[in-house]
């Protein structure tokens, strides 16, 4: 079990001016869902983008995470969206 | 495949070996999974050819993908030799077509 906050917690506290919206939409502890802005992912591709946001959660992605289904936003394209 | 090093050897010729190749879980009739299931249909959709490796049936290559290229999930997609990411990824790059682009590109002699 994990709580869509302490993923939240993680991921913000590791990257730069960064917002991560986070649910738990099966609401069973496991299978999460991620929206992330942050202005570490100007000029990177999309798979260094996601490795960053794997980085900042460690472990936890190996273990009790079972599935985060993640869509990363440099600030421009969020507010483009 | 006990040494480590042998894994890692074994999954570069994997991916060099063909043009698209998708790890997954299960098959591409019986995915084992939900996301390794939308990764099939987006390269179906895309009317590639592609191979399959089921990391359900080698623990040693299930967890050695994740290092080959610093990935912890499952499925993992590779064109040409190159890691190109997982399903979020590949949904995106099929949504802006660039998934279809990848796959039609000829292979560099």
């Amino acid at each position: 079990m994990f709580r869509a906050d302490a993923i939240k917690d993680l991921i913000e506290s590791a990257l730069p001016a960064c917002t991560a919206l986070v649910y738990d939409d099966a609401n069973d502890g496991e299978h999460f869902r991620a929206e992330v802005v942050s202005s570490a992912f100007d000029g990177v591709n999309l798979v260094k983008q996601h490795q960053l946001v794997y980085a900042a959660l460690g472990d936890h992605m190996r273990s009790d995470i079972h599935a985060l289904q993640l869509k990363t936003y440099t600030p421009t394209r969020w507010e483009q969206r | 495949m006990s040494e480590e090093h042998n894994v890692q050897d074994f999954i570069k010729d994997l991916v060099t070996g063909s043009k698209v190749v998708l790890f997954m879980k299960g098959n591409k009739f019986f995915p084992q999974c939900g996301f390794s299931a939308r990764a099939i249909q987006l390269l179906q959709s895309c009317g590639t050819e592609f191979e399959t490796f089921d990391v359900l049936s080698d623990v040693d290559v299930r967890q050695g993908i994740k290092e080959y290229s610093n990935w912890p999930t499952i499925p993992q997609l590779y064109i040409g030799g190159e890691f190109v990411g997982g399903s979020d990824i590949m949904m995106e790059l099929y949504q802006s077509g660039e998934l279809a682009t990848l796959v039609s590109t000829p292979a560099p002699e």
